[in-house]
């Protein structure tokens, strides 16, 4: 029931084959089960309750659309009314927002929901989610056989991580424990852990989607980004959620109201771009060979595949860390520990009054003292090489200089674009997942420069962009690829990003409840594959049960176990 | 092979399989259990076949790159590296309100500006600076009306220290005092 798409849970709920509550308390206990720490607050009792609202409704037989009843995560840097909102930090861990994200306040009033708020790098600046003040992230793909089978990976010290800074909201959605999750994405924020989390992620047009309510990063770059497990569910959410916001002057008009995705998309005379500039040094050879197989893909498929050039990639990432880095010291500035938030050195004096500690004898103290303790090491270094960059002699030096090669970045997509390409692919990732205990050796910068190399040219340029699971890797790891489209093409791209998921067959991922060793992973929606142990999560036909644990005494005996 | 014989065994034809799966050859095999997943009735196919197609490369697509089309920027092509002097140290701080903490605060001030610095290396004669992706449309802009409003009370909750309706901070205009009587001030810093 868990692995099923959002299209077909919410026919069941509708049908009455399922039941939202039923649904809700599956969603919640696999939580509890799964420790991946994807999930900053999980709101259980909320949830239940908005469930039992929607099996009101659907009883009724009047639901609010078609995410009546379905469960859905938000990245924790989306403000929730009532619900902490903490941006992974310290500076923010005991805030609770008045308001809800534009956002997420049109998913709940679809009926939506909402089952927690997931985990991230703090305040999105990361791409590994390892740099959270909550923890890293564990991808879910640790657990799975084929990791397990194919590396001998010891499940305590051996995970990968999820990638990020939305690893919370891609571990949430690829571990089944909900069926959408919010994520934003200002470097690639959403299509990197998706990617590596195997699910579907999209980075819609810059403005498509409201950003009132997130916390912002990088303004001229944010967007909220959607994580579901298909194309055609990416879609069904994009529809819900675009459109124009008067609480955020940035949003601009949907081209047209999106609901479902043609089954029957066909990509004969397309034009498909390849990026020459996409091979960066260090891309992997199984990536680079998926690239090539799903171009052959689109190829037979009846498209016209060229290679084109965007000459300027190799900078983008560097123009992005200057830009990146300015926006957070002026945005991180609102953080002063004054109205919301972290205030630091505070005393209660003997009659409980709330006293400013001695060696606070100023404003600025006060503020220097806040951010202190509430910043991480990775935010605290953005903000000081930020406030460099801006320096009065670095301004046309590093600042303007950047915004000049952001034009030449989006002039490369321009012409590429006008020049008859429709969409282009790219890798989304150099490679699949890293160890966390490997991850963890090279500091934040480095791996941001590394994991946002083919991400970030796409928000530098405000186009959409999707990452589609495609394989997995050798070592049992989900490989992604990215298609990058015309601005306000989100629709189109995810056509294609459907044609492709249509064809390549990626696994859905399961695991045993018992957890202790056994993983479990059903193919195919129906088929058990590789383990013994009784799958819980899905309809798995005794006669395949029988037929498979003969298949793995047999299996065993060609060299398999 | 024990792949084609697993597949023999259960009767599942390898027709699905990527016309080329190649396990040892150039490193984009796919994992067993993943690729054939789609039952077919029939085991008409050919063992042989199937694992000379195992063993076959899949032909690379000549419209990707086989190679890295770039290399990264080398040292000799950029600036001198920027000297942070200690003045600058403390400029920063007092305009950031941040702190280095540490010496390693600084080196990592010191490599972000050298990575910055490959933007010099692009010709930018000529191009003016792009502020935003929408530079090209006029806003959304809503009547110039109050919309919503009347929200202090909630918003002086999420304060930790109010008196009435205000904040409480501590006087202002005063400078941070100077760095060596800072380390004071902040827990944990050492530099």
């Amino acid at each position: 029931m868990l692995s099923l798409t959002i299209k077909e849970v919410s026919l069941a709920l509708r049908e009455g084959r399922i039941s939202p509550t039923e649904l809700c308390r599956r969603c919640l206990d696999r939580i509890k089960k799964t420790h991946l720490n994807a999930y900053i607050s999980v709101t259980e009792d909320l949830a239940l309750k908005q469930a039992q609202e929607a099996e009101t409704r659907l009883l009724q037989g009047v639901p609010k659309g078609p995410l009546d009843g379905i469960p859905f995560a938000v990245k924790d840097n989306f403000c929730t009314e009532n619900i902490k909102t903490t941006c992974a930090s310290r500076m923010l861990r005991d805030y609770t927002p008045p308001y809800n994200a534009t956002v997420v306040q049109k998913l709940l009033d679809q009926g939506a929901v909402l089952v927690g708020k997931t985990n991230m790098d703090e305040f999105a600046m990361g791409a590994g989610s390892t740099d959270g003040a909550f923890g890293p992230v564990r991808n879910p793909w640790s657990y799975a056989a084929p990791y397990r089978q194919q590396t001998g990976a010891s499940p305590d010290s051996d995970w990968v991580i999820a990638g990020g800074s939305s690893g919370g909201s891609a571990a949430a959605v690829a571990s089944l424990t909900s069926y959408l999750a919010l994520g934003s994405d200002t470097g690639g924020s959403t299509r990197n852990p998706g990617a590596l989390c195997g699910v579907v992620a999209l980075k819609p047009t810059y403005g498509l989607l409201s950003r009132h309510g997130l916390i912002p990063l990088v303004n001229s770059m944010d967007v909220p980004g959607i994580i579901t497990r298909s194309a055609n569910d990416a879609a069904i959410v994009l529809g819900i959620l675009q459109g124009l916001d008067r609480r955020d002057s940035t949003t601009i008009p949907a081209p047209s109201p999106l609901t479902e995705l043609p089954e029957d998309f066909d990509v004969k005379d397309m034009c498909i771009g390849i990026p020459k500039e996409y091979h960066a040094p260090g891309l992997s050879a199984q990536t680079l060979a998926q690239w090539s197989h799903v171009a052959d893909m689109l190829e037979r498929g009846g498209a016209r595949v060229e290679q084109v050039s965007l000459p300027h990639t190799q900078y983008s990432i560097v123009c992005y860390r200057v830009l990146c880095h300015a926006e957070v010291a002026s945005n991180m500035a609102r953080f002063d520990g004054l109205q919301y938030g972290m205030r630091d050195y505070l005393l209660l004096d003997a009659t409980s009054q709330i006293r400013l500690h001695p060696t606070i004898l100023s404003t600025d103290a006060l503020y220097a003292t806040t951010r202190h303790e509430g910043f991480n090491d990775v935010v605290r270094g953005r903000i000081l090489s930020g406030n460099y960059f801006l320096l009065k002699q670095n301004y046309q030096h590093y600042f303007v200089k950047a915004q000049k090669v952001r034009r030449l970045i989006a002039n490369d997509f321009k012409q590429v674009f006008s020049s008859g390409v429709d969409m282009l692919l790219t890798p989304t990732t150099l490679t699949d997942a890293a160890r966390y205990s490997d991850f963890t050796q090279e500091d934040n910068q480095t791996r941001s420069a590394q994991e946002d190399v083919f991400t970030q040219p796409v928000n530098i340029a405000g186009l959409p962009a999707v990452s589609v699971p495609i394989a997995l890797s050798k070592r049992g790891l989900p490989i992604g690829l990215q298609l990058i489209g015309p601005a306000l093409q989100d629709k189109r791209l995810l056509s294609v990003a459907q044609w492709i998921e249509q064809r390549v067959g990626f696994p859905s991922i399961k695991f045993s409840p018992s957890a202790s060793g056994v993983a479990l992973i059903c193919l195919n929606k129906n088929l058990i594959m590789f383990t013994l142990g009784t799958c819980i999560f899905c309809s798995c036909s005794p006669i395949y049960y029988f037929l498979y644990s003969v298949l793995v005494v047999l299996s065993r005996g060609f060299g398999y176990s | 092979m024990s792949i084609s014989s697993l597949c023999a065994t259960r009767r599942v034809s390898l027709t699905i399989i990527r016309p080329s799966f190649s396990f040892l050859t150039n490193g984009h095999s796919i994992p067993y259990g993943v690729n054939f997943i789609r039952r077919t009735p029939s085991c008409s196919q050919s063992r042989i076949t199937n694992v000379t197609r195992l063993f076959s490369s899949r032909p690379h697509n000549p419209k990707v790159p086989e190679v890295p089309t770039w290399k990264p920027v080398a040292e000799d092509q950029l600036p001198t590296p920027a000297h942070i002097p200690a003045d600058l140290v403390d400029k920063l701080e007092r305009l950031a309100l941040v702190d280095f903490r540490t010496k390693q605060g600084l080196a990592c001030l010191e490599k972000a500006i050298r990575f910055a610095d490959q933007l010099h290396v692009v010709d930018t004669s000529g191009v003016d600076p792009m502020d935003s992706v929408l530079e090209d449309r006029a806003l959304y802009l809503r009547d110039d009306t109050v919309m919503e409003g009347d929200c202090a009370e909630e918003l002086l909750q999420l304060s930790k220290n109010t008196v009435e309706e205000y904040f409480v901070a501590p006087p202002g205009n005063i400078p941070l005092p100077k760095r060596e009587e800072r380390a004071a001030m902040l827990k944990h810093s050492e530099f």
